[in-house]
């Protein structure tokens, strides 16, 4: 039974009870509420006006113990134990870690076990947990509400304010429930899931919202597949997602190094056991969406919305009838330089990017590794693997996974945000073609005049396998056909 | 943040709507690690201009600047207003403001004051009639003042307190300072801690 049929209180959602627990001071005639902030995430981008800003006010960082810091955005994925050539980059990571020393804050610098992209390594250590309030310099911030805990981007503003007094003043946010009901098919997985969320309430349909995932197919997901889902719930412009925690969210945490011990543990758990949301609690909005009726989804345009099934075609401009998003379908279609009604599995790649913070966990890698065994690239693509932290790639290379990768023919990097956003030497050439994990299609994002289209980690593997958009399902369909696939795909093998 | 009641100083006339955030700091500049240090980056691309306004030596150290309608649009860059702020301007008076630069105006201390059209002409005349002129601009009655000229600037209620109480917003929740501690002395001791650092050994529980 629910804990507000037993109080008898207002039910309340999962945000809800987060935000009320999180109130230092209740706002009043239009300020807003001020929030604490239980985990501060930092990274090299967007930290170094606000230490500089701690720094000219003469102020202290409040709780060093609360903050975290790992280098990532800029961080070579190859010769790390080099220098970083960029001069930019260079300073960046040099500022963090002087800051970091300086104001006593914990960093995971290149070459650290728990070095890796900030959004993968709070949830390795077990410093993600339900019920918190996390805040990072970063929009996929909310990745972290996977364990149930409130995460969302800041700006550096708010970095500042943050360090300075471990609180935010913030006005509620809405609520919306996002039901994913049935069981994902073979070869469908959570990545398929959010974009197709994406694609049918748009890339503003969340905006102003905390979303809730939840219904059987959300269950059934993995801590990693959640955290695909929460991590691009900002693409559909929410300010955070959040999933109630349940068993597969304490499974994970156990034993974690920073995950509560003992009597602690029991404690905890008994927390979080009543953070879902109440029965009959009120949803500012609702979106349904039927899992068993999903196939692999992958974008055609440069926004994440703009996406379709796997087995669809580049949809036709002219057929949309909104005036705003039929010029934007038609610009997009230009700059990705497709032709409206083609296949979209006729689309060729240049190059397939598995990782970054939305695909790049140790359940990602073996996903893909698992496709790809005993196949070898297909002719003219390279293929980029970059574990998401330094501990996922030891992990991989635990279990052969970076054997796997190499003998196909990918590049086996070390950890970082890679080719997710062009700030590291790892990017695409101008009119390069990429099926990427990651989570923006955006123009110009994995490079300048680079085209991207998001799939899911095992839509990025059978890419590889075949050179254009594929899924597990086109594998088998090719070993039913009884061809190798590697000559089914390129013809001339 | 100093607070702020009343300056009396040099005004410079812009004579251009529509300055976006882009040409009051070009995103070259973003690189940069530190939040002071920005006066070389106000405006660089029309400072190149010999003619430009502010290399006008009579407009030698500045602090207010009356610039045309929509200023501050575009890009969210808080860096515009750090850098109208290491140049030395206390005051922007403009007809109207971009959003987003607004907020962060009040944020850092920075006076955005809406002025009418005509207003804004009259001053743009009376400054350029005698250039390095001193106006005073007055938070208390909100009031912009030069020789028998007086003319009214409209702020909002909430920011207009902050400057004059000198609270930025960091400054204005350290106020509740007594409640956070408050706060933080009932969190559960089991909440995740950074500090001490633990790692887990080589493999964490997935990976074994
Ligand atoms: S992997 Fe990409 S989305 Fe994630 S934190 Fe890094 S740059 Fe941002």
């Amino acid at each position: 039974m629910s804990n507000a049929a037993i109080t008898g209180e207002r039910p309340r959602t999962l945000a809800e009870k987060v935000w009320d627990k999180h109130l230092v001071a209740r706002g009043e005639d239009g300020t807003p509420d001020l929030i604490y902030i239980d985990l501060h995430l930092v990274h090299e981008v967007t930290s170094p006006q606000a230490f500089d800003g701690l720094r000219v006010a003469g102020r202290p960082l409040r709780r060093p113990d609360l903050t975290i810091a790992t280098e990532d955005h800029n961080t070579p994925t190859l010769h790390i134990d080099r220098p970083i050539s960029d001069v930019t980059s260079r300073t960046q990571i040099e500022t963090l870690r002087r800051n970091c020393a300086e104001f006593g804050v914990r960093l995971h610098s290149l070459g650290d076990i728990e070095q890796g992209i900030v959004h993968v390594v709070g949830p390795q250590l077990g410093l993600t947990q339900p019920g918190i309030t996390v805040v990072c310099g970063d929009s996929h911030t909310s990745t972290h509400g996977a364990f149930g805990a409130m995460a969302f981007g800041i700006g550096t503003s708010e970095v500042e304010h943050v360090m300075a007094t471990q609180t935010l003043p913030l006005k509620p946010f809405k609520t919306m429930a996002i039901t994913v009901d049935g069981a994902l098919r073979p070869g469908v997985s959570a990545k398929d899931i959010i974009l197709a969320v994406i694609a049918k309430i748009g890339t503003g349909g969340g905006q102003g919202y905390v979303l809730e995932f939840r219904g059987s197919a959300i269950r059934s997901l993995s801590m990693e597949g959640r955290m695909t889902i929460c991590n691009m719930s900002i693409e559909a412009g929410a300010r955070a997602g959040m999933i109630a925690p349940d068993a597969t969210t304490y499974d994970y945490l156990e034993g974690r190094a920073h995950a509560p011990r003992g009597q602690d543990w029991v404690d905890a758990v008994a927390y979080w056991e009543t953070l879902a949301t109440d029965d009959g609690a009120v949803f500012d909005a609702e979106v349904v969406l039927d899992a068993d009726a999903l196939e692999p989804f992958v974008t055609w345009g440069t926004n994440p919305g703009q996406g379709v099934s796997l087995s669809d075609t580049v949809p036709d401009p002219s057929a949309i009838s909104d005036a705003n998003e039929r010029a934007a379908a038609e610009r997009a279609l230009e700059y990705m330089d497709l032709a409206a009604g083609t296949p979209m599995k006729q689309i060729r790649v240049d190059t397939v990017f598995l990782g970054s913070c939305t695909n790049s966990r140790v359940e990602d890698l073996r996903a893909a590794a698992e496709i790809i065994k005993g196949h070898s690239v297909a002719d003219g693509v390279r293929m980029l693997v970059v574990p998401g932290s330094a501990r996922v790639r030891i992990e991989a290379e635990a279990e052969g996974l970076d054997k796997i990768f190499t003998d196909f023919g990918a590049e086996w990097r070390f950890a970082g945000c890679s080719m997710c956003l062009g700030m590291n030497p790892d990017q695409l050439a101008p009119g390069e073609r990429c099926a990427s994990t990651s989570n923006r299609n955006f123009e110009g994002r994995q490079g300048k005049g680079g085209r991207t289209h998001l799939v899911s980690p095992l839509v990025a593997a059978a890419t590889a396998i075949r050179g254009t958009l594929s899924s597990p399902w086109d594998l088998a369909a090719d070993l039913a056909a009884g061809a190798t696939s590697n000559t089914t795909a390129n013809g001339e093998k | 943040m100093q607070k702020f009641t009343t300056v009396t100083g040099i005004a410079v006339p812009l004579r251009r709507s529509n300055v976006d955030t882009d040409q009051i700091i070009p995103a070259v500049y973003l690189k940069r690690v530190t939040k002071t240090g920005f006066e070389d980056a106000l405006f660089a691309a029309w400072r190149q201009d010999p003619d430009f306004v502010l290399n006008k030596p009579a407009y030698r150290g500045a602090r207010v600047l009356v610039a045309g309608a929509d200023f501050g649009t575009g890009s969210s860059r808080e860096h515009a207003v750090w850098a109208l702020r290491d140049y030395g301007f206390d005051v922007v008076l403009s007809p109207r403001f971009g959003d987003i630069f607004r907020g962060n105006s009040g944020k850092q201390g920075l006076l955005a004051g809406e002025i009418s059209e005509a207003d804004a002409e009259t001053l743009w005349a009376v400054l350029e009639s005698d250039p390095g002129l001193e106006l005073t601009v007055d938070l208390v009655d909100r009031t912009v003042r030069v020789g028998d000229l007086t003319v009214s600037f409209e702020i909002d209620d909430y920011t207009r307190w902050r400057l004059l109480e000198g609270l930025d917003d960091i400054g204005l929740t350290l106020r509740d300072e007594a409640r956070i501690t408050e706060f933080e002395s009932t969190r559960e001791a089991w909440l995740p801690r950074t500090l001490p650092a633990l790692s887990s050994p080589e493999l964490s529980p997935q990976g074994r």
